[in-house]
């Protein structure tokens, strides 16, 4: 699972437009994964120019990238 | 605010204001609605910019103006810098003032402007769009419209609620990271570019100059770099390296689209500009002025349609956007491939073979010129753009 580290986030949007699931839900200083619609497929984490998303541990076991 | 506008514009950038305006220049009802508190703030942005891609939809103001650019220097890998006078003048704006002065502009057209307005779904009916839902102040809200304009940035999800298909593929994704910064000495009127592996492979770093020693210094690399390096690892490698007694203002992240413009752009009662139609020159990464024009066709147009009250009038906005700069993004869109592609040892030897071009001929026409004459491969891809065109 996509985990945020939302002291960190800028909320810039670059994860948003590179989602291909629509799965990130950005507000003014609000962000937050639509678990439902997320698939894991960590393109966001790859985009994100602060490493501020990250799969946990759960996530890295599940995910076959 | 009323229950119903004739236009609702969705985010207020440049693009957004720009359509705002447009639109109601034609006398139609417009609403612009705006996630953030204030309109131009946060800026996530180097903010250069032409003085002619300004000028087309505001005259100069010093009080949008930090610093006015005449050359650039460009900086290879292995240290060679060439420098490049500026046949155009180029401006670092202040986009906080710029943004709000725009959106100003909107509102003395007849647009009305509604900030910490969250836009957060679509209504849709019979398939055709017509009005947005919204959360002001903690209330949900639903207001109709004939026409929406997505102009909601990089993050733009209003597209894609319309059926549209806008997600950026990471490879052209632009993921930066920047500093303003304070205590550095550079040239005031040059934009400084450093290319290669080390500072920003398959992408570049600027430091722009904002006036006062300060500049906002800062890189976008494509995901597939960020896949290995975030761009905040790569700033922070050039700061120490290179400026390690600068003082740091502000940091931000941002996203920038390199790609040709979404191929589909309008559709029954929506139409996107800006950067979530993704209208940035994939080439330079500049999405100011190219923003502006989408937008301002995409409001003309929308306005139009409402005042003719011809819904279908909406769908040419496509083919203008396309004859005025989205055809002209493909062929950027390809050099950029090529370009990102290129060892350092390219670079460097572009550098060389620039350096030996005397002043007086040293254009960005005969620096491409350069590059193409380094590397072969590229001609042929530009070749076959013009052919095929
Ligand atoms: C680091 C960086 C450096 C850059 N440097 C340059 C440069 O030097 N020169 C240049 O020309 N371009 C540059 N760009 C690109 C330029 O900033 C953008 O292309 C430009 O801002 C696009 O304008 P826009 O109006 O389309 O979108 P934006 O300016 O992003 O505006 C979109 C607006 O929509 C709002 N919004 C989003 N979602 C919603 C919602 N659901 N509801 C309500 N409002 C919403 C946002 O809050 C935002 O205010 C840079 C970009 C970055 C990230
Ligand atoms: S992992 Fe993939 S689907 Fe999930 S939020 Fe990130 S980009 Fe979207
Ligand atoms: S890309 Fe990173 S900083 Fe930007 S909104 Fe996403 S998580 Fe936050």
């Amino acid at each position: 699972m996509i985990e945020i580290l939302p002291d960190k986030c800028d909320f810039c949007g670059c994860c948003v437009g590179i989602c291909p699931e629509d799965a990130i839900e950005l507000k003014e200083a609000e962000i937050n994964i639509i678990e439902e619609l997320c698939t894991n497929c960590s393109k966001c984490i790859w985009s994100c120019p602060i490493e501020v998303l990250k799969f946990n541990r759960n996530g890295v076991e599940n995910s076959s990238e | 605010m009323k229950n119903h506008y004739d236009v609702i514009v969705v985010g207020a950038g440049p693009a957004g204001s720009m359509a705002a305006r447009f639109a109601a220049e034609k006398g139609v009802s417009v609403l612009m609605l705006e996630k953030d508190r204030d309109v131009g703030y946060p800026v996530r942005c180097g903010e250069a910019v032409s003085k002619a891609g300004i000028e087309e939809f505001i005259p100069s103001d010093s009080k949008f103006i930090a610093s006015v650019i005449d050359k650039f220097s460009m900086n290879a890998p292995d240290g060679t810098e060439v420098v490049l006078p500026l046949e155009e003048k180029g401006y670092i704006l202040e986009r906080r003032i710029f943004d709000y002065e725009l959106a100003k502009s909107a509102s003395a057209a007849g647009a009305e402007i509604l900030t910490r307005a969250y836009v957060n779904g679509l209504l849709i009916e019979d398939d055709i769009v017509c009005g947005v839902k919204f959360e002001y102040r903690g209330e949900q809200h639903e207001i109709k419209s004939k026409v929406v304009i997505a102009a909601d940035g990089v993050e733009s999800r209003v597209g894609r609620w319309a059926g549209i298909k806008t997600y950026i593929d990471f490879r052209d994704m632009e993921c930066c990271a920047q500093y303003t910064v304070s205590n550095i000495k550079i040239d005031p009127n040059s934009l400084y570019f450093y290319f290669g592996e080390e500072y920003a492979p398959e992408g570049y770093f600027w430091v722009f100059p904002k006036g006062d020693n300060s500049a906002n210094i800062g890189l976008g690399v494509s995901g597939m770099t960020g896949r290995k390096r975030s761009a905040i690892s790569f700033l922070n490698h050039f700061m120490e390296k290179n400026h390690p007694d600068a003082s740091i203002l502000t940091q931000i992240a941002g996203g920038v689209p390199c790609s040709p413009t979404l191929e589909k752009i309008a559709a029954q009662g929506i139409i996107l500009v800006g950067d979530a139609a993704r209208q940035v020159n994939p080439l330079s990464g500049g999405g100011i002025a190219s923003g502006m024009i989408g937008g301002s066709i995409g409001g003309r147009i929308a306005g139009e349609s409402v005042k003719m009250k011809k819904p279908d009038h909406l769908l040419s906005y496509q083919k203008a956007w396309n004859d005025r700069l989205g055809k002209r993004h493909i062929v950027f869109d390809k050099i950029k491939n090529g370009i990102y592609n290129f060892s350092d040892k390219k670079f460097n030897s572009i550098a060389h073979s620039f350096s030996k071009v005397p002043m007086e001929k040293r254009t960005l026409g005969n620096l491409f010129k350069t590059a193409l004459i380094n590397n072969p491969s590229l001609i042929i891809d530009v070749a076959k753009v013009f052919v095929v065109k």
